[in-house]
């Protein structure tokens, strides 16, 4: 029956064949979306997990490992990044209004962002690196419990870790979704891809705003 | 007539194809070789016990024939085999679908499916793993010097193959329905589907990450799981069952469906009580997540933690036991035919009471100290994911598939299969019930003699499994050419993919169909 009505009007091309309409099209993505960001609370939830086993066990430790962590450089990128949401909302905006210069602005935007956060946590890195705080062989650490400490390092790494490769895989996103708007690709009738990156970007901006006051804040004197 | 088979040619029609009927052969093909890779390394674990002493192989070589074995099946083949096979072709078509709503992702989802199964056979030729399919840590951390970082990659990359999968799957359900086909209106083969789908998007992730943690503790000397280290293995093993217990539903919840539309095809009526089933499929999805500690009785859990998971792991008897008892009463007056997908349904029937009726004992908690780590549990693990799931599997192939390729098997043939089959079984896996309850220890390729009478009958009807599924794989493969053809409707059956040709157009459907009746409206039927 629907499909009857669509076959009158003319397919609009971003229809993919299997739909009925755009609306259903628009719907399945987010839905889509929403479940895919549902495995990622789960993913990044067996983490949380083992962080919360740890710091638990050895309060002590953490805390005194967590003052190595560079205060200033977190709290620059927890706001870069939430600045980086705001800029991603208007993009999103801008694309349910038409607005094709304002989009591929607050895209570009949002992009820039991205990176210099990735930069900011590279440097970081790069600290932690000198100060041998990297678990492994050069691992050092003056105060009591060194093999406490490394835990505590080790999931400060893989966590920002694998947030980074979030942030790394939402800034290529954010590349591809640029173009596509440059070349005129969305409209207020089809700009779910614009949409669904960005639920993707706020996700991604929301664990962070769970990492950054676990590993850098709590108990911090 | 073009038909989804025929609609385009070669090779690359096929391996760039998002038609998911297309994916669900591609995947049939797949499952079934990693079925007789793991198989392989069954035939090596049952040759080594026919004996006492570990005469054949080391123990050492034996510890990888069981891994291996274990890891191809669970990981490989029975999570993907019905949901990507079955689950894929069908559920679109069940409920008046032109494809799933993602169909590129549900090909991505076979690379890389395909690409984790690489590593993983990766893993198997170059020298094997012997961690146990579990990678409990010590074993998968310090005490293992095989190829684990491998092995785990590929399970880790398969994993999102299934997260995949699930999401389409969901979101399919949710948005692809055809006119008039109403939640309630759904085959419960949609609704079961539903519910693995739930535990795949909410499981997966999280086995995911802790392999990911092993990978990262032997690959880069992190201490998370080792105690050494301040780390904790029992952590371990939390993460893993939060995942590897509902897994188990994976595998059975899919076979849960079939069964449900093979009773009410060949008893002719609908199921018994059809919303208890349905919501029973959630009730286990959801009390499925709340279990893992049982398998963590022996493993320093507190005693009131384990008295809780002993209560929760009786409830999901609770909603496994109303499908068996509504199956049954579906079956009461209906006009039951002895069908070959039939056999396989009341197979399943009979192996998953017994695996379901063992696991109330494992539940229990002195019982299950007794039996712990024994042949108990691997008979017991075996009739529930092997009997059940291989009868779902095996007994949804055979119905649907004079749909998929429009021709049909050889019924003679085919019962001979379905009865070789469900005799190796029980011969290879009963005997195994009592060995653990006298005490013969899982994962050893050694044993005292006075089990070597009962290990011969494992080993013996390991053999006449092995023949078995010979059957149906030759007589399937030559049906593709000799079968009779089946025409749209072979079984008389109702619901929407019997209202298409066999085999389907690629868009399933001439035209959208609209839906005016209940599923299984066999009632309607007899009437009209």
């Amino acid at each position: 029956m629907a499909d009857a009505v669509a076959s009158h009007h003319a397919r609009h091309p971003a229809l993919a064949h299997h739909f009925d309409d755009l609306g259903q099209q628009r719907e399945a993505a987010s839905l889509g979306m929403w479940v895919f960001l549902v495995t990622e609370v789960l993913f990044f939830g067996g983490l949380f997990l083992a962080y919360l086993v740890y710091r638990t066990w050895y309060p002590a430790t953490f805390i005194e490992v967590s003052q190595h962590l560079d205060i200033f450089w977190g709290t620059t990128n927890t706001a870069v990044l939430i600045t980086s949401s705001l800029t991603m909302a208007l993009a999103v905006y801008a694309a349910e209004t038409g607005d094709r210069r304002s989009l591929v602005f607050f895209l570009l935007a949002t992009l820039t962002l991205g990176c210099v956060f990735l930069g900011i946590k590279a440097l970081e890195y790069s600290h932690k690196f000198h100060e041998h705080l990297v678990p492994g062989a050069a691992f050092q650490w003056d105060g009591d419990h060194a093999e406490r400490a490394a835990l505590f390092m080790s999931l400060y790494f893989i966590m920002t870790g694998l947030h980074a490769l979030h942030m790394i895989i939402g800034v290529g996103l954010m590349s591809v979704m640029t173009v596509l708007a440059w070349r005129g690709g969305f409209s207020p009738e089809y700009h779910v891809p614009v949409e669904v990156s960005g639920l993707y970007w706020h996700f991604v901006d929301i664990v962070w705003i769970f990492l950054f006051p676990l590993l850098y804040l709590i108990s911090r004197h | 007539m073009k038909d989804y088979l025929n609609a385009t040619y070669g090779l690359k029609s096929w391996l760039l194809t998002r038609d998911h009927k297309r994916i669900a052969l591609l995947y049939l093909a797949s499952v079934t070789l990693f079925f007789f890779v793991g198989g392989a390394f069954a035939v090596m674990v049952r040759l080594e016990l026919a004996t006492p002493p570990a005469d054949l192989m080391q123990p050492e070589t034996y510890n990888k024939m069981f891994t291996m074995h274990g890891v191809a099946m669970v990981f490989f083949f029975l999570i993907p085999a019905i949901p990507a096979v079955l689950g894929n072709w069908l559920i679109p078509v069940m409920i008046g679908a032109r494809d799933l709503a993602f169909p590129k992702l549900n090909l991505a989802s076979w690379y890389i499916f395909m690409l984790g199964g690489l590593f993983t056979l990766w893993a198997m030729v170059t020298g094997g793993v012997d961690t146990g399919w579990t990678f409990y840590t010590p074993y998968s951390s310090a005490f293992s010097n095989t190829h684990v970082v491998t092995a785990a990659l590929g399970i880790f990359i398969a994993g999102f193959a299934s997260i995949l999968t699930g999401l389409n799957f969901i979101v399919t359900i949710h948005r692809m329905r055809a006119p008039g086909m109403t939640w309630f209106r759904l085959p419960l083969f949609v609704w079961s589907h539903y519910a693995t789908s739930l535990i795949m998007v909410l499981g997966t992730p999280v086995i995911a990450i802790t392999i990911l943690l092993v990978a990262a503790e032997r690959a880069f000397g992190l201490g998370l799981f080792d105690p050494a280290r301040g780390g904790d293995p029992v952590l371990f093993q939390h993460l893993f069952w939060f995942y590897s217990h509902p897994a188990v539903y994976i595998m059975v919840l899919p076979a849960m469906g079939v069964v449900s539309e093979l009773v009410a095809a060949f008893s002719r009526k609908p199921v018994f009580g059809y919303a208890f089933v349905a919501f029973a499929s959630l009730a286990i999805a959801v009390i499925g997540f709340l279990v893992w500690g049982h398998h963590m009785f022996v493993s320093s859990q507190s005693v009131y933690a384990a008295m809780i998971f002993s209560v929760l792991s009786f409830l999901v008897a609770v909603p496994s036991a109303v499908k068996v008892f509504n199956w049954t009463a579906t079956l009461y007056r209906g006009s039951i035919s002895y069908d070959t997908p039939m056999l396989y349904a009341f197979g399943f029937i009979g192996l998953f009471t017994i695996g379901g009726l063992t696991g109330l004992f494992l539940a229990t908690l002195g019982i299950d100290v007794h039996v712990t780590d024994t042949y108990f549990i691997v008979a017991h693990f075996h009739y529930i994911m092997f009997g059940g799931t291989i009868m779902g599997y095996l007994g949804g192939l055979h119905y649907w598939w004079p749909k998929m390729t429009g021709r049909l098997y050889p019924e003679g043939w085919a019962k001979l299969g379905a009865l070789t089959i469900f005799l190796g079984f029980n011969l290879t896996f009963f005997p195994q019930f009592v060995l653990g309850y006298l005490g013969m220890p899982r994962r050893y390729a050694a044993y005292p003699e006075e089990f070597q009478v009962l290990n011969v009958m494992s080993s013996a009807g390991a053999t006449i499994l092995g023949a078995g599924y010979l059957i149906p794989m030759i007589y399937f493969i030559w049906s593709l050419r000799y079968g009779r053809i089946a025409g749209p409707n072979p079984w008389g059956a109702v619901g929407l993919e019997w209202t298409t040709p066999s085999p389907p157009p690629t868009d399933n459907f001439e035209k959208t169909p609209i839906v005016t009746q209940p599923a299984y409206a066999y009632h309607l039927l007899e009437r009209a």
